[in-house]
């Protein structure tokens, strides 16, 4: 990629382009941060565990099983982690196609935080695959399994993190200095976010419909025909929580990154996405009562996977609802952020126990993921946190756009 | 070429007589070049419970030989390195034995859910697995009702492991090697629709050593493993809540709808942009 921008840049203080990237991957700052002492051993000890999982095979380092081959790291890390990435569509799709030009300012740093989702939770998903090797066929036709859900969710990742990093380029462009390709790659966004929203409400929706066949093997509480609206629904809120969280931390952690303007609106914005969270989490709860009174499901409630259900859905959907209602009309900001981690909580919750606890829930045996598999899944967060923190030290994410950029605009 | 309502009439009227009288011409045409779903009927009333299937099994596909025996209460379970398996109940009517292995279904759930076609159901009628094509993502797994596939999880090279009702015998005119090391007739090979004319003679002949259904004839929209028990098949640890339509058909629903939202919703959305575009900025009075 660099050889393809290298005619065009000339903008890095006079620096050549590969001496510039070279200066920019040094770190910068400080090194002991708190942040750092937690992640770098456990990525260290994550490392480990992968090579001795491609050496010796998924037995060697997970607790999956004949009955329960997909765990945590399909079950959290893609199916939780992409509910979490659908933020960059939702906004996007309030910024471009609704032009909510109020929302503008957050574009750019929710699109990254998508992107990089889905590039670590598509290449957790590498961990899982007992024969990666092979990962190039449903690509390259061979063979092109087209009545697989799978083949769609598979097709649907890489085009969508295509569609992402065309969407983000601009700021790559900028940091690069490559003027040129800059204004064209920014002709590119509307189409690219037409796309992205397209496949992303297809993908969402996906990834439920990937437990459809499944269908003796869920608790009847979980599952229904309607998962994938379910999942579509419900990764609107999940991915606008996630905004509303990281927002949060990056206003602290790049404080002095982000213009006084910014700082400033960004409690409007947040303001805002409770409102939506709040109207989206309606929708959802709504759908969810219907799919229950429907599937006649009342016997399961007075059992302990009945329990759960309940706690999810009241613990988990209707209070962080009501608090996003409450705090909306009161605009109390820290409990909008108090709703934002309960609903990614119940996202999390929801997840997982279609895919992990309410599968084989009735198997002598349960499966519970191992301490290795969540230091894996500790490490694929952990570095996707540096990358991004990485970006957003260089790129223009969170701070202003160069002069020139903001000129051509 | 203009077509005048005499002509035009004269077309329609064609056409409808072809599509009366076509499906004769059809059905004979398909006769021809179709191939029948080949299947085996495991009768338990005659099973002995040598075990020479598995044997066989094993032989023929250089798996290591099973040791242990059928036991009553222990559920000896197929794996990576045992492709069929047979077990003995202690049921309503005495013990009953009873053999798994992969149900080869008419439309198989794993060869829907693979993304590569590596599980793949041929028209003879076995399902089988192809190595080159496979990634490992174990959704056949996910997505079986029988739980078939067994993977190989402590393998750097795993391979999904399932019956393939001997295909590579099939296609050379033999038939599958447990079914012609049973000599006890347990395990009978034949086309599918032979095989249930059979089963169904045997109830009829003695209704009181069957239980009248065949197990397979409609479980998962129909199986090419056919079974007969003298005992309700729950008795002899087959789940018998399933589904008798294909599995397959759950998520079609949703792929159907796959092509309309491709086709309707970007020039929805290009619309709504077009439509917001030009306005002046009155972001803050909407939110």
């Amino acid at each position: 990629m660099n050889d393809q921008i290298l005619p065009i840049g000339k903008d890095n203080d006079g620096k050549s382009i590969p001496k510039f990237l070279w200066s920019e991957l040094k770190p910068r700052g400080k090194w002991l941060t708190p942040f750092n002492i937690i992640s770098i051993p456990v990525i260290c000890i994550g490392l480990v565990i992968i090579v001795i999982r491609f050496w010796k095979g998924l037995g060697a380092v997970t607790n999956l099983s004949q009955e329960v081959p997909w765990g945590l790291w399909i079950g959290f890390d893609v199916v939780t982690g992409v509910a979490f990435a659908g933020g960059a569509y939702v906004v996007t799709f309030m910024v471009y196609i609704l032009n909510q030009q109020k929302y503008h300012s957050i574009v750019r740093v929710t699109v990254l935080n998508g992107f990089l989702a889905y590039v670590f939770y598509a290449g957790a998903l590498l961990l899982d695959l007992g024969r990666p090797w092979n990962v190039i066929n449903p690509i390259i036709g061979n063979n092109f399994g087209t009545s697989s859900v799978l083949f769609l969710v598979a097709w649907h990742f890489m085009l969508y993190m295509i569609a992402e990093l065309i969407e983000f380029s601009p700021a790559i462009a900028e940091w690069l200095g490559a003027r040129g390709a800059r204004k064209i790659l920014s002709g590119l966004t509307i189409g690219a976010v037409i796309f992205g929203i397209t496949l992303s409400t297809l993908h969402q929706s996906g990834l439920g419909a990937l437990y459809l066949m499944a269908k003796d093997k869920i608790h009847p509480l979980w599952y229904s025909e309607f998962i994938p609206i379910l999942f579509l629904a419900s990764s609107v809120f999940a991915g606008l929580s996630m905004v509303i969280f990281e927002g949060t931390i990056s206003h602290k952690v790049f404080f002095d990154q982000i213009s006084e303007k910014n700082h400033k609106a960004q409690e409007g914005i947040v303001h805002g996405l409770a409102k939506i969270c709040a109207g989206a989490m309606f929708a959802y709860f709504f759908l969810q009562l219907l799919v229950f009174i429907h599937d006649k499901n009342w016997q399961y409630l007075n059992t302990p996977m009945g329990y759960w259900f309940l706690m999810e859905m009241i613990g988990f959907v209707i209070l962080p609802m009501m608090l996003y209602f409450y705090s909306y009309r009161t605009n109390n900001q820290l409990l909008i952020r108090i709703a934002a981690i309960l609903t990614m909580l119940g996202v999390i919750l929801n997840r997982l126990n279609v895919t992990v606890i309410g599968f084989r829930w009735d198997a002598a045996v349960r499966y519970v993921p191992t301490i290795m598999e969540i230091v894996v899944t500790m490490t694929v967060i952990f570095i996707e946190i540096w990358v991004f923190r990485w970006i957003i030290n260089r790129m223009p994410v969170l701070r202003e756009s160069p002069e020139w950029a903001k000129k051509e605009n | 070429m203009s077509i005048d309502r005499r002509h035009f009439l004269k077309i329609i009227g064609l056409a409808g007589a072809s599509l009366a009288i076509g499906k004769s011409f059809g059905a004979e045409s398909e006769k021809k070049g179709e191939v029948e779903f080949k299947a085996m009927l495991y009768d338990s009333s005659q099973c002995v419970g040598c075990q020479a299937c598995e044997k066989a099994c094993a032989a023929a596909h250089q798996l290591p030989e099973p040791k242990d025996e059928p036991k009553v209460g222990i559920i000896r379970k197929t794996s990576e390195t045992q492709r069929s398996a047979i077990n003995i109940f202690n049921t309503s009517k005495g013990e009953v034995f009873n053999k798994t292995q992969c149900m080869h279904c008419n439309e198989p759930a794993c060869a829907a859910a693979c993304l590569t076609q590596a599980m793949y159901k041929t028209k003879e009628g076995p399902v089988i697995w192809r190595g080159d094509k496979c990634m490992g993502c174990r959704y056949c797994m996910v997505s079986c009702p029988f739980d078939v596939p067994k993977f190989e999880y402590h393998s750097s090279n795993p391979i999904i492991q399932k019956c393939d009702l001997c295909y590579d015998r099939i296609i050379k005119g033999q038939i599958p090697s447990c079914a012609e090391a049973c000599t006890a007739g347990a395990v009978i090979f034949g086309t599918r629709r032979g095989l249930i004319a059979e089963a169904r003679k045997r109830i009829a002949k003695s209704p009181k050593d069957f239980y009248e259904d065949i197990y397979g004839e409609n479980e998962a929209g129909g199986t090419s493993n056919l079974y007969l028990s003298s005992v309700p098949f729950n008795e002899v640890g087959f789940k018998t809540n399933l589904q008798n339509t294909s599995y397959p058909a759950l998520s079609k629903g949703f792929l159907y709808t796959v092509p309309s939202v491709f086709v309707l919703l970007p020039p929805l959305l290009l619309g709504i942009h077009e439509a917001t575009k030009n306005k002046p900025s009155n972001s803050e009075e909407n939110e």
